[in-house]
């Protein structure tokens, strides 16, 4: 009983869309890059990246939003960085993806000992604060979850609605949405293959910077080593649970959110007949579950993956 | 009159000097013409001479090693695609230039608006392609998904794509291969109209009736030459083929074979659709030794599936596969294999070869496990490198020898060597997928010749063509399949292309009946 009654509890709720915020960025960003047929294994560095990025330029003096922008630059440098490798060059974009989260892991590291040699534990920042939005934060269960929430937290759902109406609704979008289909109809309708894929995979990277940047500067409030924790893999899956498309990956993150939040909670309350362990690992047995169950049928981008060279043979 | 009016008129497109090589290959060779408003030209010329290669680069895919293209006067830069749309220059790319998934109105207005903008106005999109449906003849609804229209209605897309932009020239690469004669038909209709229109056209072909029934002019290419420029009105079929081939055409009249025992029955053969697929229904299909039996159909009505089934690739869901009157249970490849089933498979790059492997190794790739090549799982190398040196000689490969990689070879040469691997033990049964797609007329008879010779043997063969006229020379009995569904026989020359071409859409008495009469051939 005690079990069903965590569900009841605004906190609860409040926690799950706080999780599911970095996750929403990020999977958005990884959305955009395999619409467009690359997959961006890279995500995991990148969202470490961001992390670190936005919260050393606060740390530095800089100011909220500006590290935000500074996060977001960063992951796009990444991103072309994996976008030159795999779309003029053709290169596998397995091994190039995992390449650049070893690299931009590594290279995140070394800059924090680099920028910070007499630190030993990781020092806080003044973060995002929670910004109640009046009247509707007062709605029971809904309103403290949705509407008090930090602004980054806001910006994670705005950006859903922006990829969406962007992919669906621009022609910009439409031209990804097909370069990610059938390259060669893009090419001959005089679109040049490469810049819209390396446009997507910059704008998906800096959109997944954003997401880790979320960690240090709405969450923990300081950088530490690891801290993405495997939350960019989580991602990848989540743009397969969606089916690719940017509403049902929302709903595929609150979903792993609300799983995570809720095995916290649930290891209070079964105290100790259960190693806590088992709980951690509930939240990936159950995405596992439902990507067997929802993203079996699903109609995937046909280019994904395959490098396209113009006038071959 | 109106011969004189087209000889007066401006080139609207000019082809100067153009030369490309591919490797070692001269894909081009310093290939000049005109193109006058109002004109249809053909481009004739057998699979590699070049014509391809040179739209490609006359609509930028390609950059020509030298030479110039001309558009209404002003030159083009090259390879870019861009600048030949904005020129006025429409394409319809072989391979059609679609994505599946996107419906036909994305497809058509992607590229035609400025990419950053941040709406896209699509009611006046959709009035637009409406409007050019109707004054074309180009039937499609704007709203299906590529996915769920037919081949025939694809390349109308394909057609509309350029139309949308307001091209004055549009280039068209086999646009037949893959349409049904009626579809053909009404292709060729539509092109008038465009030309009725002040629309000028390029006609990629390498069928000779077809180049004869629509153009103006035929330019011949030969070997990437530009061998000789004929008007329509002159020119003779023997004449056409002569210059495309360098040589008179051989139109060999194969005779018919003597059917013998039933060797491989199908027998209410059901399948499930499939992505790309169409659902099988009832297939009955019974191949005699001694007789070629011909599947006439567009790609993509389920011979594949039907392929699949006979080389133990797929099982079917209902249905019974019988060889020599037995049933079969546990159907698998390497039952197939040893049922004596030699297998020529439609793509020979994919599935037919490995590129990326040797002569020797290719061609032992159904047997490595038999005494012949190997002994306690290791492969005996003489006894494989003699079966293919052998095949070299007997075959008379092109190939300097048996250890070179496959994908150096030409597509006939692989041909050859995928005959010779089926033909080895002299099959049974054969399947014969596709056998001379992509290949020129010295392979393609070639090829014919061995399937004729392997028949003579007794062999039971299963021809699957898109090429009518390949299925009408070889085939003693000849089935049509359409939407996943098998016509019952008929003998050769009993059906006229018409009536085929009926069959293949779908339509006609046979199918008609079938449904009336609720026998075992209904849906």
């Amino acid at each position: 009983m005690e079990a069903f009654e965590i569900l009841l509890n605004a906190s609860f709720w409040v926690a799950a869309i706080r999780i599911a915020s970095p996750l929403i960025f990020a999977t958005m960003g990884e959305l955009i890059s395999e619409r467009a047929g690359v997959l961006n294994l890279g995500i995991e560095g990148i969202m470490t990246v961001g992390a670190f990025v936005g919260w050393f330029t606060v740390y530095a003096g800089g100011g909220l939003w500006f590290g935000v922008c500074a996060a977001a630059l960063a992951g796009a440098a990444f991103g072309l960085l994996h976008g030159f490798l795999t779309v003029p060059l053709g290169l596998s974009q397995h091994v190039t993806g995992i390449g650049i989260t070893l690299l931009a892991t590594s290279l995140t590291y070394f800059s924090y000992r680099l920028l910070l040699p007499e630190v030993t534990s990781p020092p806080k920042i003044e973060a995002f604060a929670p910004f109640a939005i009046p009247v509707l934060s007062d709605i029971p269960l809904i309103g403290p979850a949705l509407f008090a929430q930090t602004p980054l937290t806001y910006l994670a759902f705005i950006t859903v609605g922006i990829v969406a109406w962007g992919l669906y609704r621009t022609p910009a979008g439409l031209a990804v949405r097909v370069v990610g289909e059938n390259p060669a109809a893009v090419e001959a309708q005089g679109i040049s293959v490469t810049l819209i894929r390396m446009a997507a995979v910059a704008t998906g990277s800096a959109l997944m910077a954003i997401g880790g940047a979320f960690l240090t500067m709405s969450a923990f409030n300081s950088f530490f080593f690891e801290m993405i924790n495997g939350r960019g893999w989580i991602c990848i899956a989540l743009v397969v649970f969606g089916s690719w498309r940017p509403g049902k990956a929302l709903l595929g993150a609150i979903l792993f959110a609300a799983f995570d939040a809720y095995q916290i909670r649930l290891q209070q309350v079964a105290g100790d007949l259960v190693p806590y362990q088992v709980f951690l690992m509930l939240p990936y047995i159950l995405s596992i579950l439902a990507l067997i169950a929802v993203a079996r049928r699903a109609t995937y981008p046909k280019a994904l993956m395959i490098p396209y060279q113009k006038g071959e043979r | 009159m109106a011969i004189m009016k087209k000889d007066e008129a401006e080139p609207v497109l000019r082809l100067d000097g153009i030369s490309i090589r591919f490797g070692d290959v001269v894909a081009n060779d310093n290939i000049s013409f005109e193109l006058k408003e109002g004109e249809i030209v053909a481009l004739l010329g057998e699979n590699g001479a070049g014509k391809t290669s040179l739209m490609n680069i006359l609509f930028g895919h390609y950059v020509a090693d030298s030479g110039t293209v001309q558009a209404f006067g002003n030159s083009l830069p090259p390879g870019d695609p861009a600048a030949a749309l904005t020129a006025g220059i429409g394409m319809v790319h072989q391979h059609f230039t679609l994505a599946d998934q996107m419906s036909v109105l994305e497809n058509i207005i992607l590229g035609t608006e400025p990419l950053f903008s941040l709406r896209q106005n699509r009611a006046a999109a959709r009035k637009r392609i409406k409007s050019l449906s109707t004054d074309f003849g180009l039937q499609v609804d704007p709203d299906s998904a590529i996915t769920d229209l037919s081949v025939g209605e694809r390349q109308r897309v394909e057609i509309l794509k350029a139309l949308y932009r307001d091209v004055r020239i549009l280039i068209l690469d086999e646009p037949t291969a893959v349409l049904t004669p009626g579809e053909t038909e009404a292709l060729f209709a539509t092109l008038h109209k465009l030309v009725a229109n002040g629309l000028s056209i390029i006609f990629i072909s390498h069928k000779l009736h077809e180049v004869l029934a629509v153009s103006d002019r035929v330019i011949v290419l030969r070997g990437g030459k530009l061998v000789k420029t004929v008007p329509t009105g002159t020119a003779t079929r023997s004449q056409l083929a002569g210059l495309m081939m360098g040589a008179e055409l051989e139109e060999t009249e194969f005779p018919g074979g003597e059917p013998r025992s039933v060797m491989l029955e199908l027998s209410s053969i059901t399948t499930q659709r499939s992505p790309g697929r169409p659902a099988l229904d009832g297939i009955e299909l019974r191949l005699s030794a001694g007789e070629i039996t011909g599947v006439a159909g567009v790609s993509g009505n389920g011979q594949a599936t039907l392929a699949a089934i006979i080389e133990g690739g797929q099982r079917p869901d209902k249905g019974t596969i019988l060889i020599n009157g037995e049933p079969q249970e546990g159907w698998s490849a390497r039952r197939a294999l040893a049922c004596n089933i030699g297998r020529i498979p439609e793509d020979r790059h994919a599935i037919g070869m490995i590129g990326e492997m040797t002569v020797t190794e290719n061609v032992i790739s159904e047997r490595y496990g038999s005494d012949r090549f190997s002994r306690y799982g290791i492969l005996d190398q003489r006894a494989c490198e003699e079966f293919a040196e052998a095949i070299i000689r007997d075959y008379d490969v092109k190939c300097p020898s048996p250890d070179i990689r496959v994908r150096l070879l030409s597509g006939g040469n692989m041909q050859k060597l995928i005959l010779a691997r089926a033909f080895d033990g002299n099959p049974e049964i054969i399947l014969a997928n596709q056998p001379t797609r992509g290949l020129d007329i010295g392979a393609v008879n070639y090829v014919h010749r061995k399937l004729i010779e392997a028949r003579d043997k007794g062999a039971a063969i299963l021809l699957i063509s898109e090429d009518l006229d390949e299925i009408r020379a070889l085939s003693d009995r000849i089935v049509v399949m359409s939407k996943g569904r098998l016509s019952p026989p008929s003998a050769r020359g009993e059906l006229s292309i018409a009536e085929l071409g009926e069959r293949m859409a779908g339509r006609g008495d046979v199918w008609e009946d079938q449904k009336s009469g609720g026998g075992k051939y209904a849906a």
